[in-house]
């Protein structure tokens, strides 16, 4: 497994969608810090940046890299390797070297601007791990959904598709079943409607460091419990670690069973 | 020799009649007068009292001429938790570096360590109180000073605690320099007209830093409020000065940096606020002036519920704020001018460093959360954002005269 992540992942460095990715980091990076002379505004403004854009890259570059490779992954399928090390070690090779551009194009511009010496050390850096867990997270979807589609149009479709229902349109429904059921002690069900979207489990971790006062508002035992204490930390971190071991299970599952 | 008896004669004279001579009075445990009790009664008007250090214990001293009494040392008053301990009741008294303990708790009677009733011209300085129901109890007096206090209380619960420094129908008086800290509201103004409360601190406390009840023209400027229950509640006052205060870190549901209930022609300019739940919480307050005040990163810089009318909010600076201000109602009444916002997102092509669009104050989404406030929840979510935008291309729930025509677009400076 790791010579085939070694060899995805050098694949993948030496290829131009890692570059492009990096240096949009990076031009991010930096253009947020000129125009805000300010660190813990531009970490506002990432969070908003990383919460759309890692999933929807992952998703993309996890499905795209897939259907590129379906050629080599069918020449190392005729040699004894097993298939669980095959599929794994493309699926890390690609999440790795997403996470590494994010990490290296955020992290250089504000390394550069004094983050040691900053407050906003801490924030950045929850930042930069949320922003890895949902690049390992959506990349194994990415891969769930190509595993299951040979069509590499339906594939895309509905890559974008997850992207758009867990970003945007997940948000909706729940907001709608909140403002629907509102004569009901709701906080539990707040919660719990967080926790099963990875998206929006992320942006819990960085309200929790930024909006804490907000949050605090709010009347109820079980928030103040959760937002009030590590509790509400931990919590997000262990369902952060869920939603990635459940997709890879599933891609060794599906992996074992499909035809090629 | 006839001169020194005529000496002693004059001498004797004016010991006899000592109208305008301050004697010395000394209390220490080994002295002929060892407690304050007894120093109290053997003395003259306009007297001095030193009390030398070490632990006295007495409770009920009643100062019922003008004296200053004087501790050498921070002696201690133990009031052995069987109620009040110093009660005056005299004009002209001053009492200075005493360190009182053990004030007794009750539920019908407010004991309180130091209790100055129909008073004035009274000082109160360099006291430090501990394990107190009350601390400084000003009733029915006027024109006193209350400098440089120290008062640590013990408060867990709100209905078997008492004030650090409570004001009931008084005038004029100074509370300057004071530190209170773990009481139930840190100084308490009740029905109390034209004081001055500067410099203090007032941190830790069960309910409030600062309460003023149907208290008028009074003044509080360059305190620091911290970490309280709710910071300052200003409530059925009239022009009541704000200035230059510190409101930090009053976080929980019912937090606030400073609550206004019918307030009218207030000004508050210069303040702070900082991480609070709510910045300030403004219910049925009429003209006020807001100025110069910082609000950053609170959940809620300012929180309006109904019946404010003609308030005026004016070069402000409103930074990182999750909601910048929350209306309940649809109706507006108040103006807001030449304010920064820090999420404002126009443009200033002429350069004058106003923005040319307008700016929204109002988001929907807090109209959403005042109605459902478990969607709290979905805070910068892009949901929300998408549909706070087209709430802002065309207001539909939020007032949509509710506008900053002159954004700035740098953060003020004064």
């Amino acid at each position: 497994m790791l010579k085939i992540l070694k060899y995805s992942f050098y694949d993948l460095m030496r290829s131009r969608w890692s570059y492009v990715y990096f240096a949009f980091y990076l031009l991010l990076g930096v253009v947020l810090l000129f125009l805000n002379n300010d660190l813990s505004k531009a970490v506002i403004t990432l969070m908003n940046v990383i919460i759309v854009l890692v999933p929807l890259i992952g998703t993309i570059f996890g499905v795209m890299y897939y259907y590129n490779s379906q050629e080599f992954t069918e020449l190392l399928l005729a040699q004894p390797i097993k298939r669980s090390s095959i599929f794994l070690g493309q699926y890390l090779g690609v999440a790795l070297s997403l996470s590494m551009s994010l990490i290296l194009g955020l992290g250089i511009p504000f390394v550069f601007y004094g983050l040691f010496e900053s407050s906003a050390i801490w924030d950045f850096s929850l930042l930069l791990i949320t922003g890895t867990f949902l690049t390992l997270i959506f990349t194994a979807l990415a891969f769930n959904i190509a595993l299951s589609n040979e069509n590499k149009i339906k594939g895309f479709g509905y890559a974008i598709l997850l992207w758009l229902f867990l970003a945007v349109i997940y948000d909706g429904l729940f907001l709608m079943t909140l403002i629907l059921f509102e004569d009901y002690p709701l906080d539990k069900v707040s919660l719990i409607g967080t926790m099963l979207n990875p998206i929006d489990l992320s942006r819990t971790l960085i309200l929790l460091k930024l909006d804490i006062s907000a949050l605090l508002g709010y009347t109820g035992a079980v928030f103040k419990q959760f937002f009030g204490t590590s509790f509400g930390l931990i919590v997000s971190f262990v369902m952060l670690t869920i939603w990635i071991v459940m997709p890879v299970l599933r891609i060794i599952f599906k992996s074992k069973k499909k035809d090629f | 020799m006839k001169n020194i008896k005529i000496t002693l004669l004059i001498l004797v004279a004016l010991l006899a009649n000592r109208n305008g001579f301050a004697y010395q009075i000394e209390v220490c445990k080994t002295c002929p007068i060892s407690t304050l009790s007894d120093g109290i009664a053997q003395a003259k008007d306009f007297d001095t009292i030193t009390i030398k250090k070490g632990t006295y214990k007495e409770h009920n001293v009643i100062v019922n001429k003008p004296l200053t009494i004087i501790g050498e040392n921070y002696p201690i008053i133990d009031g052995e938790l069987k109620g009040e301990i110093i009660t005056i009741i005299s004009d002209n008294v001053t009492i200075d570096g005493l360190f009182i303990i053990n004030v007794g708790t009750s539920y019908t009677e407010d004991y309180a360590a130091v209790r100055i009733k129909n008073s004035k011209n009274f000082k109160i300085q360099n006291l430090v109180l501990e394990k107190l129901f009350f601390g400084i109890y000003i009733e029915k007096s006027r024109d006193g000073k209350v400098f440089h206090n120290k008062i640590i209380g013990e408060a867990v619960e709100e209905y078997n605690s008492g004030n650090g420094i409570q004001l009931w129908y008084s005038k004029n008086i100074q509370i300057e320099h004071n530190f209170v800290q773990h009481v139930r509201d840190g100084i308490y103004l009740e029905f109390s007209n034209f004081c001055t409360i500067k410099n203090n601190v007032s941190a830790l406390n069960v309910r409030y830093g600062l309460h003023f009840m149907f208290s008028n023209d009074d003044l509080y400027e360059d305190n620091t409020f911290e970490n309280n229950g709710a910071g300052v509640a200003v409530m059925f006052s009239k022009r009541i000065k704000m200035f230059n205060n510190t409101f930090k870190e009053n976080w929980g549901t019912a937090s606030y940096g400073l609550l206004l209930k019918e307030i009218n022609d207030a000004e508050i300019e210069g303040n702070t606020f900082e991480d609070n739940t709510i910045g300030i919480n403004v219910e049925g307050s009429n003209r006020i002036n807001y100025k110069h005040n910082t609000f950053k990163e609170n959940g809620w810089a300012i929180k309006v519920k109904g019946a404010c009318y003609t308030n005026i909010f004016t070069e402000n600076n409103f930074l990182y704020n999750s909601f910048d201000i929350a209306y309940n109602s649809k109706v507006n009444d108040n103006a807001f001018d030449k304010n920064y916002w820090s999420s404002y997102t126009g443009y200033d092509l002429d350069k004058n460093g106003i923005g040319d669009i307008p700016y929204r104050p109002v988001k929907l989404f807090s109209y959403i959360v005042n109605r459902t406030p478990e969607t709290i929840i979905l805070l910068r979510s892009m949901f929300i954002d998408i549909i706070d935008f087209s709430e802002k291309v065309s207001p539909v729930f939020t007032p949509d005269d509710l506008l900053d025509n002159n954004p700035q677009i740098k953060k003020r400076k004064w």
